[in-house]
């Protein structure tokens, strides 16, 4: 059995006092699997995301890296959030840097790594992704799906122990989806371990060795994915499944 | 008009004005760097100082650069600390640019979406490298409008310098009347002066407006 890398108990979370948006979530994740969350909007799933990084601060609860509890120091943070990528739906690349300043950034000042060795590795990531003839542009000339494709290579040119993508093609027109879910199936075929917040039912089928479906701050399902698709197996996941087809509405 | 009045004493003139914009140089970097202290003091959220920099920034705003002059070169000596003119003159402007800047300061940084931190912060950036590396950069280049405005009004505002006993154009102005009563030629070459170093400055700052509005980072 693979070692766990992240692991949650009881994580609490609510903002300003108002009723939990996440309760008492326990929830961990091995080495090399990928976890997609999913559930109706203001579910809590990107801010269950968001609580991994601490970007948003938790009421309660523990979350342990490699087996040890985190420290939310200032000084210590940074050092986590390092092991921990995160990529965002609006892709969040910094416009005054050019596609490779920005892919480069965070290894050379945060990891002090050797400068040629990053660009060398900079480069053969974006072009793994498809972008190398773009290293040199600002992100506003880049396309929605070259952007998010950009954002990957910056996390992951990190190592980091897991990647947090939220919704990530949420933001993308349709055609752009695929080039970037490509990037990530085969991310996942390579082993990296992935925690996934996506709205596309057949991206999460595909890429998904668990899945989780987030309803009022709480799991409610937890299994794999040919279940959760097949014969979920409470009343609300099955309404949450409908949604997406149809023909489903012609009954009302 | 008396021309051989102006001619003869031109040199005063460019003289005082050379001092005018030395110490306008001077009072503008002081106040960007005054101003820049101030903004990262309240982006990092330091407990007391931003407290510090609130009523600073309230004071120096609110009060007229001459009274705090006043209090620079005749309150400070009383307290033991005696400024130059120079000096008081400079820490002046100083005092009231670095306010104003703070506030330029501000402005671009809010103009930052905050998501802009966290990705940097995911990435394992500290506060202090996202404030300089990511978030500054973009206010700045949003900023620059303001930084311009600023620059003017400061260069404008040293016309108060003489009461504090400094040679600048307007005391030199005042001299001339005060001594041939050749009021409209010191008044005329006061305004010429004032046009000649700030006309320049204005064009300069509206060329760069432009620049970084369509820049833009590649578009």
């Amino acid at each position: 059995m693979a070692e766990t890398i992240l692991e949650v108990s009881k994580l609490t979370k609510s903002f300003d006092g108002g009723s939990a948006v996440l309760n008492e979530i326990n929830f961990s994740i091995k080495k090399g699997e990928v976890v997609v969350v999913v559930g109706s909007s203001g579910c809590g799933k990107s801010t269950f995301l968001r609580c991994l990084n601490f970007l948003e601060q938790i009421d309660s609860g523990e979350i342990l890296l490699d087996g040890k509890k985190i420290d939310i120091s200032a000084k210590a943070l940074p050092k986590y959030r390092e092991k921990i990528g995160m990529v965002f739906q609006s892709y969040e690349l910094f416009p005054h840097k050019t596609v490779l300043e920005n892919v480069m950034l965070a290894p050379l000042l945060v990891q002090k790594r050797n400068k040629a060795e990053v660009k060398a590795e900079a480069e053969k990531l974006l072009a793994r992704v498809g972008v190398a003839e773009k290293k040199d542009m600002y992100p506003r000339q880049l396309s929605g799906g070259q952007k998010q494709r950009v954002a990957i290579v910056r996390s992951l040119i990190m190592h980091p122990e897991v990647l947090l993508l939220d919704e990530i093609t949420a933001a993308l027109d349709p055609e752009m989806v695929r080039e970037v879910l490509q990037v990530v199936l085969e991310l996942a075929k390579e082993g990296m371990t992935m925690l996934i917040v996506t709205h596309e039912m057949d991206f999460a089928k595909a890429v998904a060795d668990r899945v989780i479906f987030l309803d009022q701050g709480e799991i409610i399902e937890e299994e794999p994915p040919e279940i959760f698709f097949g014969e979920p197996k409470t009343e609300r996941a099955k309404r949450f499944l409908n949604t997406f087809h149809y023909e489903a509405l012609e009954d009302k | 008009m008396d021309l051989e009045f102006i001619s003869s004493h031109i040199p005063m003139y460019v003289e005082a004005a050379g001092l005018t914009v030395r110490i306008a140089i001077y009072g503008i970097i002081g106040a960007l760097i005054v101003g820049l202290i101030c903004s990262l003091i309240k982006e990092l959220k330091l407990p007391v100082l931003k407290e510090i920099v609130q009523i600073y920034i309230e004071l120096s705003r609110n009060t007229p650069l001459l009274i705090q002059l006043f209090f620079l070169y005749f309150g400070l000596p009383k307290l033991g600390i005696v400024l130059s003119s120079k000096a008081c003159a400079t820490a002046g402007l100083i005092f009231l640019g670095g306010s104003y800047m703070a506030e330029g300061f501000r402005t671009g940084i809010d103009s930052v979406p905050q998501i802009q931190r966290e990705s940097a912060y995911s990435l394992g950036l500290t506060r202090e490298q996202t404030f300089f590396r990511i978030i500054l950069p973009q206010a700045v280049a949003t900023s620059v409008p303001v930084f311009c405005a600023n620059m003017i009004f400061l260069i404008k505002e040293t016309s108060v310098f003489s009461a504090v006993a400094l040679a600048d154009l307007m005391y030199v102005t005042k001299d001339l009347i005060g001594l041939y009563y050749n009021t409209d030629e010191a008044l005329l070459m006061l305004v010429i002066a004032y046009l000649i170093i700030l006309l320049p400055i204005s064009l300069v700052t509206s060329w760069l407006e432009r620049r970084v509005r369509y820049a833009g980072f590649g578009n």
